[in-house]
């Protein structure tokens, strides 16, 4: 029983961060309707921004988001403005390749600069625990990790919901054409979503660097699970995406413990198939005509 | 107010508008009526920017809107409520309507203009909370052309305000808009529903096959030969 609960919390824990992935590609996916296949190699530049903070100038990682958050929102921002504007009303498979193509790019660079060695940050808390109960413990920078989330995502959503720019952002997403009537510059909306998407794949990178490595190839892992995350929660839908993280993070976490590792990313797509099986447009997701 | 001057467009190889010229006055509802597929609706987008013209020139108080993007279109002054309503169907009624009023300059109105779609469309005050998308036709038409007030309008386009609606809430939606115009709002209206339209019109237009065939005041219009045997069955 007390595996159970060490598996299942340490599993909303991770899914948590995940979820912050999955929520910006599907911000980006519901503003754009572009799926950005370089979300990945993004999340992987805020892990290598943190490695650089903490190994050079000692900055603590988790510290470091409040670095890592600006400087992925503006290197975003500068992708979408410069590259991905220009391909909004291109086809389908231009935006394809020129996502992908970017994210080649990044990692590649990277590896010319750090080389293909796995990097980790050391802290004196990596593998300290929290005491839930008698037999229950939870690692202590996973639950941070989950807080800030938490606070990140707390934050977005209130900033969706109540704000103008966050309700012209929405609107974008729901009509692009009823938006540009209202007098919304659409360009800056799709250019605010696409660093925003960008902030938040950033600092999960950096909010998993406590308690994992990186290595300059990780994105195409986390891309495929954003994308496995954001379809299983509703493309578009920022929720959605919330619950689809965590519950994610929990399939991997309790295959981990009572098949075997290995087996966690079957876990993972048995569940994603069963949910297209039966909700095809997602969880939360509305079905488009 | 708002000049067309010799406007010609076409959509890939497909030209939809031909030499088209119109005028709007200052406080004037203007009607442009015609068949499906005449380039009533083209020549709305092309006013908002929406689309970009091969030719022409368009200008609205001296303003030559040619290099203008659709937000600075609004930024003017012009507001379109387009066909179909297009309203955002997941953002609650209250939701539209900020959004309507969302540039800098209109914002500072928005406590105001909220009383006054209000006080023309109670039913929307009743709806407040409830999604967009859940509204019925007509709800959503009034919310459409309130969220086109809350931006201030000194000329609003409206495309198709009276389709697919109930002749009770078309009659309702053309005497609001008279009400509006005398508030000093310009109108520029396009529509398939000829009679109500004209009936309410200073002047106006009939477009055929992406060309101005006729133009005069509403009365003229309603009297016309041509008019009454192609739009009016008599």
């Amino acid at each position: 029983m007390s595996i159970f609960l060490y598996s299942l919390i340490s599993g909303i824990l991770t899914g948590g961060v995940y979820a912050l992935i999955g929520i910006g590609l599907t911000l980006i996916f519901g503003v754009m309707r572009i799926i950005n296949f370089a979300h990945g190699d993004l999340m992987m530049l805020g892990m290598y921004g943190t490695y650089l903070l903490s190994t050079f100038l000692g900055v603590d990682p988790f510290v470091s988001v409040l670095l890592v958050f600006p400087a992925m929102f503006l290197f975003g921002g500068l992708l979408q403005k410069a590259l991905i504007n220009r391909m909004l009303t291109s086809v389908a498979q231009n935006q394809i390749l020129l996502t992908i193509g970017l994210g080649l790019i990044l990692s590649n660079t990277v590896m010319l600069i750090f080389t293909s060695d796995y990097k980790t940050v050391t802290t004196s808390y990596a593998s300290s625990t929290l005491k839930l109960s008698e037999n229950v413990s939870v690692s202590a920078p996973l639950l941070v990790a989950f807080s800030i989330t938490a606070a990140i995502t707390a934050g977005l959503y209130w900033f969706l919901q109540k704000t103008d720019t966050g309700q012209a952002i929405r609107a974008t997403a729901q009509d692009r054409d009823a938006a540009r009537l209202m007098g919304i510059n659409v360009s800056r909306m799709s250019i605010l979503a696409f660093g925003l998407g960008s902030a938040l794949a950033g600092t999960a990178g950096a909010l998993l660097m406590p308690t994992t490595y990186t290595f300059p190839q990780i994105g195409s892992v986390f891309t495929l699970k954003a994308f496995v995350i954001t379809v299983l929660g509703g493309m578009g839908s920022v929720v959605g995406a919330t619950l689809g993280g965590i519950l994610i993070g929990i399939a991997e976490s309790l295959s981990a413990v009572y098949i075997s590792s290995g087996w966690k990313d079957v876990a993972v797509f048995v569940l994603f198939l069963l949910v297209l099986l039966f909700k095809p447009s997602g969880l939360l997701g509305k079905s488009r005509t | 107010m708002l000049r067309i001057d010799k406007l010609n467009f076409s959509y890939g190889d497909m030209k939809v508008l031909w030499d088209v010229d119109l005028e709007v006055h200052p406080g004037e509802i203007v009607t442009v009526v015609g068949a499906n597929g005449a380039g009533k609706s083209t020549t709305l987008k092309n006013i908002s920017r929406l689309v970009k013209p091969d030719s022409g020139g368009i200008t609205f108080e001296g303003v030559n809107l040619n290099r203008l993007q659709p937000h600075e279109v609004v930024g003017l002054g012009i507001v379109q409520v387009p066909e179909g309503r297009r309203i955002f169907p997941e953002m609650t009624v209250t939701e539209n309507l900020r959004m309507g009023s969302y540039l800098k300059a209109t914002r500072k109105f928005r406590e105001s203009n909220f009383e006054w779609v209000f006080h023309l469309f109670p039913r929307l005050k009743e709806r407040e909370k409830q999604l967009g998308g859940t509204m019925s036709g007509g709800e959503q038409q009034m919310l459409a052309i309130a969220r086109g007030l809350m931006a201030n309008p000194k000329l609003l386009l409206l495309d198709e305000p009276s389709l697919g609606l109930s002749p009770l809430f078309v009659k309702n939606i053309f005497q609001i808009l008279t009400d509006i115009n005398k508030e000093g709002v310009t109108i520029l209206l396009v529509e398939q529903n000829v009679y109500q339209s004209l009936r309410i019109s200073n002047r106006a237009y009939v477009m055929e096959t992406g060309r101005v065939v006729l133009s005069g005041s509403g009365e003229e219009l309603l009297n016309d030969e041509h008019v009454k045997k192609a739009f009016l069955g008599m």
